[in-house]
């Protein structure tokens, strides 16, 4: 099957209006609205991640906030030690450095993912969830009763990150660097879904007794695309810790888990572009029904419900269907 | 007589009180369709499933090849040389026809820890997988998505599959089930086909395929096997005629 040169063409057309967003923005005088696509775009790493396992690979994580919450203290943490001029440990230094305190918090957010994953993925379905849930809970109170590092209240981060001479603060640097990575990071999803990996994690979700049958050792492969999913969530955490500039507990709250499940049926399982559009819609709909009603949340699970039961498959199927094309 | 290239002996397992399987001993020889009857609830696919390590036996040895594979894992066995096809067809639904065969290819050709290159423009896998299309009869389905098949359809498409792992003993579970009479002999004359380069453990409950293709049967009941012979000595058995045959004049 070939991709149809619309399919290009109305990425490169999306990709412009990216791109002019910010100016676009203040021209309609409304300079906040690069602020909410940034969020929008953080949101779509994370839920991007959390689909990666979801939807590709049909494993139901309900603890995927931890990773986030991770990758927002890693970029908290090494901020708090380098202004102060502590070592970490009493070895590490801290650091402000962009292109330091983001890969380290990839990092960090694997392994602890590598670690939750070994031990959770030994089970599966509705134990699964639980045991996801609790390890995330875990990891919340954690951080709840760590005083050092602000316990409850979080840590501010006074200045943000440094990425040679760019000002992190200025909202349209901050936007491009995440559009920058965010684009990175979906075109790095579309070729690890279409390569022989993706291959194999999408027929474990519709068949595990068939992959096995075939000679297939599925523990290994679901550990690395647990592991893959967590880095992600740990970047779009350290990006809102950057964001932001400031981390707390609610980071790693169960009900992120359960948002950026959210975000993810908004959008469309097992989709590239699923996410990002869940997340976009998400967070529109969180402002729109919160300026309207205290009780958005009410409003939001109505439309989810609608989405779920008569969209079949997201806004992304939804939007494929108004077009008369293939998703 | 050749060395059997499958040999199982003393083969046990039990659930709680159940004996599902009861010191059953079956050998299968290069080239051979080892065909295995019994009414259900035998413990057919139990037996099957055993052999394959999906589930753990608790006694017993199973050699293929004279290398004992009893304590190793499913993939290992695959590696070694066992496949299965399923009662229940067990495909990828949505992928389509083309792709549930690419990928079995796929995985006899190594780990999958790849994660840069496109998987449907490997022309050397595709290539593979549309020759075990034509030799099942579905090369015109190729991108068809699966769940869209016919019951025979997915049937052949099971056996592909299953031949695309390139197995030395292949264990077919009820590869008839469900099929009407022109797929049946179309399955007879695909599974006579491949008989040379693939031995053969066939269950199965349609007697005219069994009388057809195997050379020994053993017969199953209640988790033992109460005789194993030409398809000519079961059929004079007096024990198997009260068991089984005599009981399922009209499965025929």
């Amino acid at each position: 099957m070939r991709t149809p040169i619309t399919t290009y063409l109305s990425l490169a057309v999306l990709l412009v209006l990216l791109v002019a967003l910010p100016t676009l923005a203040d021209l309609a005088n409304y300079p906040a609205f690069t602020s909410v696509a940034t969020r929008v775009l953080i949101y779509g790493i994370a839920a991007a991640s959390l689909n990666f396992v979801l939807g590709f690979g049909g494993m139901v994580s309900f603890g995927h906030a931890a990773f986030f919450g991770i990758g927002g203290y890693v970029v908290g943490i090494l901020y708090q030690h380098y202004s102060l001029g502590e070592p970490l440990f009493g070895v590490f230094p801290g650091s402000n450095q962009l292109l330091v305190t983001v890969p380290l918090a990839v990092l960090v957010s694997g392994a602890m993912a590598a670690l939750i994953g070994a031990l959770s993925l030994r089970t599966g379905g509705v134990q699964f969830i639980m045991i996801t849930l609790a390890f995330a809970q875990m990891l919340f109170f954690l951080f709840v009763s760590l005083k050092t590092y602000g316990g409850d209240d979080g840590l501010i981060i006074r200045r943000a990150n440094e990425l040679g001479g760019l000002n992190l603060r200025d909202r349209p640097t901050m936007y491009y660097l995440c559009l920058t990575i965010a684009v990175s990071f979906l075109f790095l999803l579309w070729r690890i879904v279409n390569s022989r990996f993706g291959n194999v994690l999408i027929g474990l979700r519709q068949s595990e007794r068939r992959m096995a049958a075939l000679g297939l050792s599925a523990y290994r492969y679901k550990l690395a695309a647990f592991v893959i999913s967590g880095m992600g969530c740990g970047l779009a955490g350290a990006l809102m810790a950057n964001f932001m500039r400031y981390v707390s507990p609610d980071m790693m709250h169960w009900t992120k888990s359960g948002e950026l499940m959210v975000m993810v049926i908004l959008g469309g399982v097992g989709t590239l572009f699923g996410p990002f559009i869940g997340a976009g819609a998400f967070i529109m709909l969180e402002s729109l029904l919160a300026a309207w009603t205290e009780n958005w949340q009410l409003g939001l699970g109505f439309i989810l419900l609608l989405l779920v039961l008569y969209t079949n498959g997201g806004l992304q199927a939804l939007f494929s269907r108004l077009f008369r094309r293939d998703a | 007589m050749t060395r059997p290239i499958l040999n199982v002996t003393g083969l046990a397992k039990r659930f709680g009180g159940l004996v599902a399987t009861d010191n059953v001993s079956i050998d299968v020889r290069p080239g051979e369709i080892h065909a295995l009857i019994g009414p259900n609830g035998a413990g057919k696919t139990t037996l099957i499933s055993q052999l394959l390590g999906e589930l753990p036996h608790d006694a017993g040895s199973i050699e293929l090849e004279g290398r004992e594979i009893g304590n190793l894992s499913t993939a290992r066995r695959v590696h070694l040389g066992l496949a299965r096809t399923f009662q229940v067809t067990c495909l990828l639904p949505d992928y389509t026809v083309l792709d549930n065969v690419a990928i079995a290819i796929q995985l006899r050709q190594g780990h999958s820890f790849r994660f840069w290159g496109n998987v449907r423009k490997d022309n050397a896998l595709r290539k593979k997988a549309r020759g075990f299309l034509r030799d099942a009869g579905l090369d015109d389905r190729a991108e068809v998505v699966t769940a869209n098949l016919s019951h025979g359809e997915q049937k052949q498409l099971e056996l592909a599959v299953a031949l695309a792992t390139e197995p030395r003993v292949l264990l077919l579970d009820e590869p008839m089930a469900g099929l009407g009479h022109v797929e049946s002999e179309q399955m007879i004359a695909m599974l006579r086909g491949c008989k040379e380069r693939v031995s053969m453990i066939l269950v199965e409950h349609d007697m005219d395929a069994v009388f057809a293709l195997a050379d020994r049967v053993s017969v199953l009941v209640y988790g033992r096997i109460i005789a194993t012979g030409t398809v000519e000595e079961i059929r004079e058995n007096a024990e198997v005629r009260t068991a089984y045959l005599g009981e399922g004049e009209d499965l025929c």
